[in-house]
């Protein structure tokens, strides 16, 4: 058994600065969150629950078990994208527990304008169901929703991923298995309306709820029909006539509470097998990991100092120590679980390639989830390198990374470049679940070396035009380019486009896995098969 | 007196001093019999008995008062003596006469002695003519209610009826004036008749300011009698004893002797044998009147017991044997103060209502010096509305009164009690009053401090509402999945990504629903730690009791343990959906009048029906003027606790 001993002195002072840097930027992490669970603020939430409706939040925490965790996702979606505040993108979304089972849970916010669906909201709408689709989560909609952002409609309703997919997937999900039940606690207009005609069951909230497929205005316009919106589509038309809904709820309280009820009868078994242990906590406490990576991002640091911080019982059996040791290759248990973990030490070499390629198969063929932490820039340029192949080699270790169908499970906990983002599992490549620290940088490069690049590019057009391209001129052309590469590898602007599940606090990634890890535990793990490993 | 010698002891009652005879029975190397009635076959006094007789029936009538039973019973299980306990047969002339006639021991007085006391009028004629004191009043034969009124006119008002053949409050009224007067004799006469099937009343002058004060006293087959000191069991509510004490708070030895020996003259004078009380009044000048003799073992003999070291069961297995008293009355010891109170299951805030169900949490004081319960049930047992609804008692011992009084406190506040309402948060307050601290006692104690004993119920206070929660979600077993053991997720962390933990309960105590949300980004400074729930504040460290059985938590807060629960939105509706405008029955009993017909128009206030449980009525009434819309019980019926009776349509 290998356990790793930290090299790191946690009295030192550069582990002070270390952790003062990122206990700074975990902090301005935890006010924005704290910021976006204020959904539509204060007079929108006072004038949602004067109705004797619950808010979004405080629905899910009485949906939940007592004490469940919920493990959200797209928290900072929307952020700073609209030019309007749109917090969370006007819809939350996580896995929680009901009833023992471990659920996926979609409630409207409708204190944010309105709960309607902006071009992110569907996009969150739409992952969230991926989630419970690829990881085999039975869903919970908790709809209040006003329906599509009718200025928007261009970017939300005619595409593949666009409002549709949402009742295709339920379909789709329903197909499978996979319960879809809708909670209908507010309006659910239009299109809206097939969230509850699509699910397995759904359940109404009396003078509260409406569902129809045209508003009393629109019915006026199109036939002069005059009707109240209950009277056209509240619980008792769709409980007692319709049969739109199945379930006639009193108030929120009570259709949360049914809700329960149909999840407690749904028979849920776990697919997903793999030979548990009892959970040890790490021999180092989380919160070190602040210390750990350090202040000045351009510092390497050694990932086992992470691992060591993450897996029970800080042991970890590595494979291949002492071949390719740019990527650190080793067998661990996390929460109990058995995981791979590929991990980033440094830049990218053909062995490296190759090691964590053989390394995946291994996990594949054995049905052991994969941990990816990345710290990337890359894959290593050169003459030397391209003339050994480190494309293919490359090739070799996204192939594996594409196709391997065990769980994965990445984490960007430093930078995020190029081909490297490939190569260990970034969004591309199906990931469960894609988490980023908030000093970690994500982009098609650095921010320096496209702004080199672009400068090398300009300075020989200069050259060939009989121009002259001065220092200064160089330092004007970069500078944008390197705030624009800045703004955009931050983070936030990640997260907030969904190209990421959430940025979380370092200190809760132990947990976050283990949760993430036994949610993805629903499905069943299955066989890999491999595209061809060019040799 | 030749006999077979006694091997075999029939305990012919049930609870707790069914449990406490066997208990001195066992440790004599005696082998013990009980009987129970169908629904007592697992009660604790039929488990811990060596042998056990079904006897059948429900009703003390079909069981623990059927004699015939009783000596089958007796019979079949090779017993040679009977106790009777107290209740039931225990006074009953006719069960010791029987007994005797089958040739077994009777663990009581002759059945003379019991016919000479049993009757209150009889008992008070012959003491007159010993000279012992007597409260002035009619105790003849003639029961119409002229005769009453006449009868109290000459006595003076306030007065106080009795049932002839009565004990324990039953049957006894205290009238005001005579306006009220009709309606009390005939309330008391069936009263009367349902619990001694003897309808006889007597009526007395009403002591104000009275003290009960009571003789043990204890006489053998040869002739000597002792008194083994005085109770004080002042403390009493409607006439039932709910505090008792010996010695008697300032009774000086001079009133001791003379009431000792006033005692011993009253049992001499009946030919008394074995354990008996001699039960007086004692008014504020210290003169003392006869009230009655009970010719039994008295459930608060315990104090008696712990102040002169004596076993009283053991002395009346050795008298009935034939053995002389083993001391004489200068060597009988007083040692020390005793308080006893007695258990209830019973809602102190709902006029005391006997409380029936399911005793889902029992838990007794820990044993220690001076300590002592006398129990008749466990955790798990169901109280029935079928008898008296006495769970125990707990008695404390002291070498000074003080020592005793906040000994009994330390045990209440160690008892625990869930499932149904209990009197322990009353008797606490009552052992804390400061003038019970002062011995400042008389029968009106509880009548007049009855707004500091019985407080109006107030709101819980958010601290509780807190403590509630930590200790609910902290109780709340973790939830593993078979299929994923170790889950994180069956944790009640309330974990979320990036902001306090977040956990949301909806609970419900009293009455009262809350919803509460722990989301303290610090760690609490609430924490569970096994049973007690330990609260950090302010340098201070302090515990609560909290015991989670199921889907409850039981919670002390401010002397009084509240039984939490989550609350449950669907029960909620369903309820809200439900019957409206009846009137339910407050418990399980039967009904013993109807006073109403559907269409009839009624008063606020108005009776409407009486229902008889725990042999006490109970008067369902208007709670606003209306018409009788539907009648949904009859005469004689059995109705369960919320069942509703009569539906009323507001006018």
């Amino acid at each position: 058994m290998a356990t790793l001993h930290t090299h790191i002195n946690p009295r030192s002072a550069e582990f002070a600065t270390n952790s003062a840097a990122m206990l700074e930027q975990v902090n301005a992490l935890r006010s924005l969150i704290a910021q976006v669970h204020q959904g539509g603020g204060p007079k929108a939430q006072e004038r949602h629950t004067s109705r004797g409706k619950l808010l979004p939040r405080d629905r899910i925490d009485r949906l939940l078990d007592a004490g469940s965790p919920f493990l959200e996702i797209g928290q900072l979606a929307a952020h700073e994208v609209y030019g309007e505040d749109v917090p969370a993108a006007g819809v939350i979304a996580g896995i929680g527990r009901v009833e023992g089972v471990e659920c996926m849970i979609v409630a409207n916010d409708a204190t944010v304008k309105g709960g309607s669906y902006y071009p992110l909201t569907v996009k969150k709408h739409l992952r969230a169901q991926a989630i419970a689709l690829q990881n085999r989560l039975p869903c919970l909609y908790l709809v209040d929703s006003g329906g599509a952002n009718l200025p928007r409609q261009d970017e939300v309703f005619p595409d593949r991923e666009h409002f549709g997919r949402i009742f295709f997937n339920q379909a789709n999900m329903s197909a499978l298995g996979i319960p879809q039940i809708a909670v209908v606690m507010g309006s659910c207009t239009a299109g809206g309306a097939y969230v509850p005609a699509m699910a397995d069951e759904a359940i109404m909230v009396r003078q509260q709820a409406t569902i129809f497929l045209a508003g009393p205005p629109l019915v006026k316009a199109a036939t002069g029909e005059v009707v109240s919106a209950e009277d056209l589509g509240g619980a008792d038309v769709h409980c007692k006539t319709s049969g739109v809904a199945d379930h006639y709820a009193d108030n929120d309280e009570h259709a949360l509470a049914i809700a329960r009820r149909c999840v407690a009868n749904l028979n849920w078994h776990k697919l997903g097998e793999l030979q548990q242990r009892a959970p040890v906590a790490p021999l180092y406490s989380s919160e070190e990991l602040y210390g750990v990576v350090p202040a000045d991002a351009k510092q390497p640091f050694d990932v086992r100092e992470v691992i060591a911080r993450l897996v029970d019982g800080s042991v970890f059996d590595e494979f291949k120590a002492l071949f390719g040791t740019t990527l650190v290759c080793g067998f661990a248990h996390l929460h109990g679980y058995p995981v791979a973990i590929l991990a980033n030490n440094g830049i990218l070499f053909a062995e490296a390639a190759q090691k964590g390629a053989h390394f995946i198969e291994l996990a594949c063929q054995r049905g052991i989830p994969l941990l990816f932490l990345q710290n990337i820039t890359g894959f290593m340029v050169g003459q030397k390198y391209e003339a050994g192949g480190i494309a293919k080699h490359g090739a070799k270790l996204v192939t594996a990374v594409a196709c391997a169908q065990v769980p994965k499970f990445t984490v960007i906990i430093g930078g995020s470049f190029g081909a490297g983002n490939y190569g260990m599992c970034g969004r591309a490549y199906d990931p469960r679940f894609l988490w980023m620290w908030p000093n970690a940088r994500i982009g098609v490069m650095g921010a320096e070396q496209a702004a080199g690049v672009l400068a090398q590019v300009k300075r020989e057009q200069s050259e060939r035009s009989g121009q002259a391209f001065s220092a200064e001129d160089e330092a004007r052309l970069k500078q944008p380019i390197l705030d624009q590469y800045e703004h955009q590898g931050h983070p936030y602007y990640s997260s907030a486009r969904l190209w990421d599940d959430g940025v979380i606090d370092p200190a809760q990634t132990r947990e976050i896995l283990g949760l993430a890890l036994s949610a993805a535990l629903n499905a069943p793990i299955e066989q890999s098969r491999f595209g061809i490993f060019r040799m | 007196m030749s006999r077979t010698p006694l091997t075999t002891l029939l305990v012919a009652n049930r609870g707790e001093i069914a449990c406490r005879v066997m208990r001195t029975a066992k440790a004599l190397g005696l082998t013990t019999v009980a009987v129970h009635s169908a629904i007592d076959r697992e009660a604790r006094h039929s488990r811990e008995a060596d042998i056990r007789v079904d006897l059948g029936g429900a009703k003390a009538a079909e069981s623990y008062l059927d004699i015939d039973k009783l000596l089958a019973a007796a019979k079949a299980s090779g017993a040679q003596a009977i106790h009777p306990g107290y209740g039931f047969l225990s006074e009953n002339a006719g069960f010791a006469r029987a007994i005797e006639q089958a040739g077994l021991i009777f663990l009581g007085p002759p059945a003379s002695a019991i016919d000479a006391m049993g009757s209150k009028s009889a008992a008070k004629a012959l003491m007159e003519q010993a000279g012992v004191p007597l409260v002035p009043g009619y105790h003849g034969e003639a029961q119409d209610l002229e005769t009453f009124r006449a009868a109290a006119e000459k006595i003076g008002y306030p007065v106080l009826l009795k049932a002839t053949a009565g004990g324990g409050g039953k049957g006894m009224k205290v009238v005001e004036h005579e306006s009220q007067l009709g309606e009390a004799l005939a309330s008391a006469q069936r009263e009367a008749q349902s619990s001694f099937g003897d309808a006889r009343m007597l009526v007395e002058k009403y002591v104000l300011k009275p003290r009960h004060v009571e003789i043990q006293v204890f006489a053998d087959q040869h002739g000597n009698c002792l008194y083994l000191n005085e109770r004080d069991c002042s403390i009493q509510r409607r006439h039932q004893k709910v505090v008792e004490e010996a010695p008697a708070p300032g009774l000086s030895s001079a009133q001791r002797q003379a009431m000792g020996e006033a005692a011993v003259k009253a049992a001499q004078a009946i030919g008394y044998v074995g354990a008996g009380t001699v039960e007086f009044l004692l008014d504020a000048r210290g003169e003392f009147f006869f009230m009655e003799m009970n010719t039994r073992l008295q459930v608060e003999h315990p104090v008696t017991e712990a102040i002169t070291g004596l076993d009283l069961v053991a002395w009346q297995i050795r008298v009935a044997c034939g053995e002389p008293l083993p001391i004489t009355q200068n060597q009988v010891p007083l040692n020390g103060h005793a308080i006893e109170v007695r258990l209830y299951a019973e809602d102190p805030a709902n006029d005391f209502l006997p409380a029936t169900g399911h005793l889902a949490l029992y838990r007794e004081s820990a044993p220690g010096e001076g300590r002592r319960v006398d129990s008749g049930v466990s955790e798990g047992d169901d109280v029935s509305p079928f008898y008296d609804p006495m769970l125990g008692k707990l008695i404390a011992w002291g070498e000074t009164r003080e020592q005793a009084r906040l000994r009994l406190l330390a045990m209440l506040d160690e008892f625990a009690i869930g499932g149904l309402k209990s009197n322990i948060a009353f008797l606490r307050r009552i052992l804390a009053h400061p003038a019970f601290a002062e011995a400042e006692l008389d029968t009106g104690f509880i009548p007049r401090y009855q707004e500091q004993l019985l407080p109006a119920p107030q709101a819980l206070p958010a601290a509780f509402w807190q403590a509630a929660a930590e200790a609910f979600i902290q109780s709340q077993p973790l939830q593993p999945r078979t299929d994923d053991r170790y889950s994180p997720w069956a944790a009640n962390s309330g974990f979320r990504a990036g902001v306090p933990l977040q956990i949301s309960l909806h609970l419900t105590c009293n009455g009262e629903a809350q919803a509460i949300n722990l989301n303290q980004a610090a760690a609490s400074n609430l924490k569970l730690d096994g049973e007690q729930l330990l609260i950090d504040q302010d340098g201070l460290r302090r515990r609560h009791l909290a015991i989670r059985r199921g889907e409850t938590l039981y919670l002390q807060w401010d002397g009084e343990l509240h039984s939490v629960n989550r609350y449950d939105p669907i029960a909620e509706a369903d309820a809200s959906h439900s019957h409206q405008g009846g009137l339910g029955a407050p418990m399980n009993g039967s009904i013993v009048r109807v006073l109403v017909e559907v269409g009839q128009a009624v008063e606020a206030g108005t009776q409407l029906v009486v229902l008889e449980a725990m042999k006490m009525e109970h008067s369902i009434r208007a709670p606003h003027a209306g018409t009788v819309k539907a009648l949904f019980c009859q005469e004689g019926e059995m109705v369960s606790e919320g069942a509703v009776l009569v539906e009323l349509e507001e006018a």
